[in-house]
């Protein structure tokens, strides 16, 4: 259980960062997981091409606050490229899918428990997807169906 | 048989004698004994079921109501006489009022396109309640797209209970159907469906009870209730997936158009003119689930032979002490608080999503739903996205309620 709930992931869902709603942002999208419910809205203010600013508002089990607290701090002053190479590695670690992009993880490596708990890895991953979607500027909301 | 149903209610279970007959039981999950508690969801099958479903496959597998053949004639006899074990166990008055559907969710559809669709008008009204599982509320919505009629909703209390006199005010001259649950999955509530069809009927509305969570638990007799249609599945109730029944009243059936075309559900067949079977068979098209009518025969069986009054005793006790265990760990608190409850005990932990509840549940070994239990509606009721339900059975014990909140006890640990 300690290998799953890991205290940063523990920490990050008692007190997330980066929540809040952003009024400059220039992009956003939503996330649904339909088989658990939760929810995510991810803002973005991107310049340049670089993530200058990231917050999300959202409900969600542990594991996926977790992981949408930690995932903004870490794409956080990251071009797109290099923040959907993360999400690239991030899903590697996960599930085996996607390639390995030999980024470096860093405390996203905290996630590799979840590998563990197939029904939990939407969990992790609705954050990413939802930072896809806003990154691409899609309308529709991401899920991880 | 043969025994008064006092004496049914009062005689006790033997539930380790039950235990034995279901094998699934006898496992170990991620190191521990399996405590499952979802079976809401599903239950567990008894070896007889079992037996029964692979006794056809073994014996008498063949094609029903087309050989002549002496496999043909015995699965034939076999898949008649589930459809009397079905109406002797509901208390219907003919089998010819017995449908096989592959589930709830399937009977439902097939009264919304074949009794409700032809009697609906723009402005016409279906009365649902707010407490429906998706499968009483989709087909509907589907069906009011089509026609213009519009869907009503009968509102619930704090405690999870139907509103019943706005019940009665929301039945118009224009409502031409009520659905109901009869136990709901997601609450545990009861409902008072006796006294819904007879206020219904005062006004001339036919109605319609899902009883997937009710059969289970306890006696269900549709002449009492005096519904129009009453749906369940096979598999909440000991047997096999992919099987449950409809009754429906008799002058019903035999009014009403076939949903799907095919082979089975015709007495002969034209360029010219198509002419259908009679009921119930009009309304089976095509090869049936002909093991799982058996295997469904076979814990209706088991049920009945159990007494459905001793296994209702048996698992009221359970939830009552489940309730009251769950209640006492700090943090915890009911979703719904019906004064009439069977079956299953939703709930929420304070600051601990349901997910994370149900995973560590499960690594203690204990399994239970979390979610919305295909019930959003009564999620956004109570204000929820989600809780924990834990579900009962025949075969499950007060030592397996102890596990429950000793795995609660865990959650708070990893919580803190
Ligand atoms: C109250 C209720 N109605 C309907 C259904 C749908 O049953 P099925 O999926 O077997 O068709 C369920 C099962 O979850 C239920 O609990």
């Amino acid at each position: 259980m300690k290998e799953l709930y890991q205290e940063i992931i523990l920490d990050h869902n008692r007190r997330p960062r980066n929540c809040y709603v952003m009024d400059c942002a220039n992009r956003s999208a939503d996330g649904h997981n339909p088989l658990c419910g939760d929810t995510v809205r991810v803002y973005l203010r991107i310049e340049g091409g670089r993530i200058e600013e990231i917050s999300f508002q959202g409900s969600g089990c542990a594991i996926c606050t977790a992981s949408t607290s930690l995932m903004t701090e870490s794409v956080k002053g990251k071009t797109v490229d290099q923040a959907k190479h993360l999400f690239d590695g991030f899903h590697h670690m996960l599930t085996g899918l996607a390639e390995e992009q030999g980024v470096p993880l860093g405390k996203l490596q905290v996630f590799e428990g979840v590998r563990e708990y197939p029904v939990r890895v939407k969990c992790a991953t609705l954050a990413w997807h939802t930072l896809n979607a806003a990154m691409k500027g899609e309308d529709a909301p991401a899920t991880t169906e | 048989m043969g025994e008064t149903a006092t004496a049914a209610a009062t005689r006790t279970l033997d539930v380790a004698r039950i235990r034995a007959e279901f094998p699934a039981l006898h496992q170990e999950s991620h190191g521990k004994p399996l405590v499952y508690l979802d079976n809401a969801a599903t239950t567990q099958k008894p070896r007889r079921v079992i037996d029964a479903v692979t006794r056809f496959y073994e014996r008498d597998c063949a094609n029903v109501h087309r050989g002549v053949h002496q496999l043909s004639q015995r699965a034939t006899i076999a898949y008649e006489s589930a459809r009397t074990t079905v109406k002797r166990h509901l208390g219907a008055a003919d089998s010819r009022e017995i449908v096989f559907t592959r589930g709830t969710t399937e009977a439902i559809n097939l009264v919304a396109s074949s009794f409700v669709r032809p009697r609906l008008a723009p402005g016409d009204e279906i009365l649902i309640t707010g407490m429906e599982h998706h499968s009483n509320i989709v087909p509907w919505q589907l069906l009011c797209e089509a026609t213009g009629a519009v869907l009503k909703i009968v509102p619930i209390t704090d405690a999870g209970e139907i509103e019943l006199e706005r019940f009665a005010e929301l039945l118009s001259e224009r409502t031409r159907m009520v659905g109901v649950v009869h136990v709901s999955n997601a609450l545990g509530t009861v409902n008072p469906v006796r006294e819904m069809v007879e206020i219904a009927h005062d006004r001339g509305v036919p109605v319609l009870v899902d009883g997937a969570q009710a059969v289970p638990h306890g006696r269900v007799d549709v002449g009492e209730l005096d519904c129009d249609f009453y749906v369940f599945s096979g598999h909440k109730t000991y047997g096999p997936t992919g099987i449950g029944a409809l009754y429906g009243k008799r002058e019903h059936l035999l009014g009403m158009v076939p949903w799907q075309g095919g082979g089975d559900m015709i007495l002969s067949v034209t360029w010219e003119k198509t002419r259908y079977a009679e009921p119930p068979h009009r309304f089976e098209a095509g090869t049936p689930n002909i093991a799982g009518a058996i295997g469904l025969a076979a814990a209706l069986d088991y049920l009945d032979g159990l007494g459905p009054e001793a296994v209702a005793a048996h698992e009221a006790a359970l939830l009552e002490a489940a309730t009251e265990a769950v209640l006492s760990v700090p943090g915890v608190r009911l979703i719904g608080a019906a004064r009439h409850r069977a079956g299953a005990l939703s709930f929420v932990m304070d600051g601990i999503h349901p997910h994370d509840i149900g995973t560590i549940l499960d690594t203690e070994g204990v399994a239970i739903r979390a979610g919305h239990h295909c019930a959003q509606p009564v999620m956004q009721r109570f204000g929820v996205s989600a809780t924990v339900r834990a579900s009962f059975a025949v075969y499950n014990t007060h030592e397996e309620i102890g596990r429950l909140v000793e795995g609660l006890y865990a959650v708070k640990e990893v919580f803190g």
